[in-house]
């Protein structure tokens, strides 16, 4: 049965205005048609309503805690990648801090195998760079490739050694692989609770320094000068951060750099009444930093918007501040936090904010050739249908994830997923999955 | 008020009305039998997350001269380690009865945390580096009686109190700056830049408290010094090359205690560290209150615990 998507308007990579008006036809997992409104024969046909919304290839998350295998009380594959759908992504990378670590072959098809069967959107496992995430010995690169693995990382940790980083660059430079860092000097953020300013000084908690993550983003820059390699920065946090990496891209080295929602929107004012949901690593900082990480997402320095979903039980998350553990869930309000802070300021068009949501991170992570492409006649039919004007209220009790530290409950935001097509299959429906 | 969390929260008029309860509260404690029945049949929990022994004993001795029941629930931190709930631990206690939970933990914030949880009312008994607003009280009490003031908002202006060490990871500090300033004191914050939070904005701004790094250059121009304890784990973090540079830089000497004003206040939240911020012994110091601290740390404790269960001054004369 043919799916037709009706009366939206196409906005993706090809798109120079606000959108065409337009009908798209899906058989199997292809667009098959592309048509003028109300041209398409609906006969037969399962109608995906899109009147009033934007319809644009699916989401690409770089930045997923997906916790299964080891953490399943807070996280399946099945919840987060259902989580994932409704949030408009088609593809999420799952970030290789499980127990045990994806640093190797076994656990990384274990968890492709699992995102196949949840069937709710394309799981495509990360590798780590050392075995156990530990700092210590390189993870088996060329072994892990061979199976898919495109992005490489310890998120969670930073690659506290130089020597090992620049092999870790030197190893995988040939191998079409990304290493993308998490970016904190560890020593300067021993205990650390908060982003370290006037906010962590009056509550009393230990302050992350904005330094701890530049001196990183630095040194992988020269790094990255040294060896050739391609790198890709994780969260980036800092004003100063987001100056590293334009300054090394107007030099036209291979790095690429991504920005959390929550980080373009959140302040460390947050963590004023003591609630864990805000504790996230790299903290959430300052206005300042906002507004530069909100202008490198614009002038293209940052060139992805990623969610660093990281879901924690109630129970971890109703420990003191000390011992709860950091991360928050983004998968289902990324798009409208996107749109909120950017677009509905005037700083960016929808166009630009798909591009970070969509065909950038799709390109990063190595996955073009499936997601993040034109919604044209042939293409693979991963889509999503939003409406951008929709509004509505987060509520931590009707998410999907398992779940519920949303930093967002109780906020209005604007526009909404309305459908998610993967592979031609609606897994969307109306805002609610089908599976 | 329902909670005493930390001074902001209690504002200016609060920490007024708290010390005129206090001097009632004295008043009970200089009798024969120092006990009222205002609190009979309420029960109040120490709930302990970090080991104390003064201010535990002060409070439960508060509570006591109020005629209340206490409990102490002790609780190691190794079970926090183990991943305990703070929250079941708290509705745990909470479900037995309780009308008001004291709570001191190594952790800033807690008592924020633990009010989400119960209907008591909660009293910050210490919370990691961020406050200890009964110390401060039990302070600016001692200041006011010892300079024969009555309590009022702005009645210690014209008053400079140097508040001398650690003050990075204190919650003493930051409690008495924002309470000395509220009641119109000058602060004079004297530490190393490794002693201090990583921005001071949130005190300089309000013009009341300046920074310096010098003790000799403010010592003899003060009316209160108030050292703070040294911890030697802090040397482990380089903060200070050594306990004995420390105490050359800014610990209180015999020298040093030569230049104090006639009539200046010597003032310490114990416990204190001999030889380290307190090279003279107090008794030697004329103007030295440590002691008087202490016994204060009562009255001002059965103020607050009578104050957040909503009691009036008229019960405690009965």
């Amino acid at each position: 049965m043919r799916t037709v998507i009706s009366g939206g308007r196409i906005v993706d990579s090809t798109t120079t205005d606000d959108g065409r008006p337009a009908d798209v036809v899906i058989d199997g997992d292809r667009i098959v048609d592309v048509v003028a409104p109300g041209a398409a024969p609906l006969d037969d046909s399962r109608v995906l309503d899109a009147r009033g919304c934007v319809v644009s290839s699916g989401f690409v998350d770089l930045h997923t805690h997906l916790r299964e295998p080891g953490r399943e009380e807070s996280e399946t594959i099945e919840t987060g990648s259902r989580a994932a759908a409704l949030g408009g992504f088609t593809a999420i990378v799952a970030m290789p801090n499980t127990d045990p670590a994806q640093d190797s072959r076994i656990v990384v098809e274990f968890v492709r195998e699992q995102g196949r069967r949840a069937g709710m959107c394309d799981v495509h496992p990360s590798g780590c760079i050392t075995i156990g995430r530990a700092g210590e010995v390189l993870a088996p690169f060329a072994e892990l490739a061979a199976v898919g693995v495109r992005i490489f990382t310890d998120d969670g940790n930073g690659v506290q050694d130089p020597l090992l980083m620049r092999r870790a660059l030197e190893y995988g430079r040939d191998l079409g692989i990304t290493l993308a860092q998490h970016c904190e000097v560890a020593r300067l953020t021993l205990g650390a609770v908060m982003h370290e300013g006037a906010c962590c000084s009056r509550l009393g908690l230990p302050g992350w320094p904005a330094i701890a993550e530049e001196l990183m983003v630095h040194r992988d820059i020269e790094l990255c000068r040294l060896t050739g390699a391609r790198m890709h920065f994780l969260h980036l946090s800092t004003e100063r951060s987001v100056d590293l990496v334009r300054t090394a891209k107007a030099d036209g080295l291979p790095v690429t750099a991504e920005a959390t929602p929550h980080h373009i929107s959140l302040t460390d004012e947050m963590l004023a009444g003591f609630d864990p949901v805000f504790k996230v690593n790299p903290p959430l900082r300052t206005p300042a930093d906002i507004a530069a990480l909100k202008r490198g997402l614009a002038d293209g320095t940052i060139d992805a918007i990623a969610t660093d979903h990281a879901p924690h039980a109630d129970h971890l998350k109703e420990q003191t501040l000390d011992v709860a553990p950091p991360g928050m869930i983004g998968l289902e309000t990324a798009l409208s936090v996107a749109l909120t802070e950017l677009v509905e300021s005037g700083l960016m068009s929808i166009r630009s904010v798909l591009a970070a949501l969509s065909w950038n991170p799709a390109r990063i992570a190595g996955l073009d050739s499936r997601h993040g492409r034109p919604v044209a006649v042939g293409e693979p039919a991963n889509l999503v249908v939003f409406d951008p004007s929709a509004r509505w209220t987060v509520d931590r009790r009707n998410v999907a994830s398992k779940s519920g530290n949303t930093p967002f409950h109780g906020r209005d935001l604007v526009g909404r997923v309305r459908h998610t097509v993967l592979n031609g299959v609606a897994v969307v429906v109306d805002g609610t999955a089908t599976k | 008020m329902k909670h005493l969390r930390s001074i902001d929260e209690l504002g200016a008029d609060g920490i007024v009305r708290i010390l005129e309860l206090s001097a009632h509260m004295a008043e009970v404690n200089r009798r024969s039998v120092p006990k009222v029945p205002a609190l009979v049949g309420r029960t109040v929990v120490s709930l302990f997350f970090e080991d104390s022994t003064r201010t535990r004993i002060s409070f439960e001795t508060a509570a006591r001269r109020l005629s209340a029941d206490t409990m102490t629930f002790s609780v190691s931190t190794s079970s926090v380690n183990k991943g305990e709930s703070l929250r079941d631990t708290v509705e745990t206690v909470s479900a037995m009865g309780v009308a008001v939970f004291v709570v001191r933990h190594k952790t800033s914030g807690v008592p924020w945390q633990i009010s989400q949880w119960t209907d008591a009312s909660v009293i910050n008994a210490g919370d990691g580096w961020h406050q200890h607003p009964t110390q401060a009280l039990l302070d600016c009490h001692t200041i006011v009686t010892e300079r024969g003031l009555t309590p009022a908002v702005g009645c210690l202006a014209g008053l400079r109190i140097a508040i001398v060490g650690d003050v990075k990871h204190s919650r003493v500090a930051r409690s008495c700056t924002e309470a000395f300033t509220a009641l119109g004191a000058r602060v004079v914050i004297v530490a190393p830049a490794t002693l201090l939070p990583p921005d001071s904005s949130p005190w300089t701004d309000g013009g009341n408290v300046e920074i310096v790094d010098d003790l000799d250059e403010v010592i003899g121009g003060v009316d209160v010094v108030y050292m703070l304890r040294m911890q030697r784990e802090r040397m482990a973090e380089a903060l200070v090359p050594n306990l004995g540079e420390y105490s050359t830089r800014f610990g209180l000497d015999r020298r040093r205690a030569g230049k104090l004003r006639d009539g200046a206040l010597v003032m310490h939240p114990g416990p204190m560290n001999r030889g380290v911020e307190m090279v003279v012994d107090p008794l030697e110091v004329p103007g030295s209150v440590v002691t008087t601290q202490v016994t204060n740390g009562v009255s001002v404790r059965m103020a607050v615990l009578f104050d957040v269960l909503g009691g009036s001054e008229t019960e405690v004369s009965r």
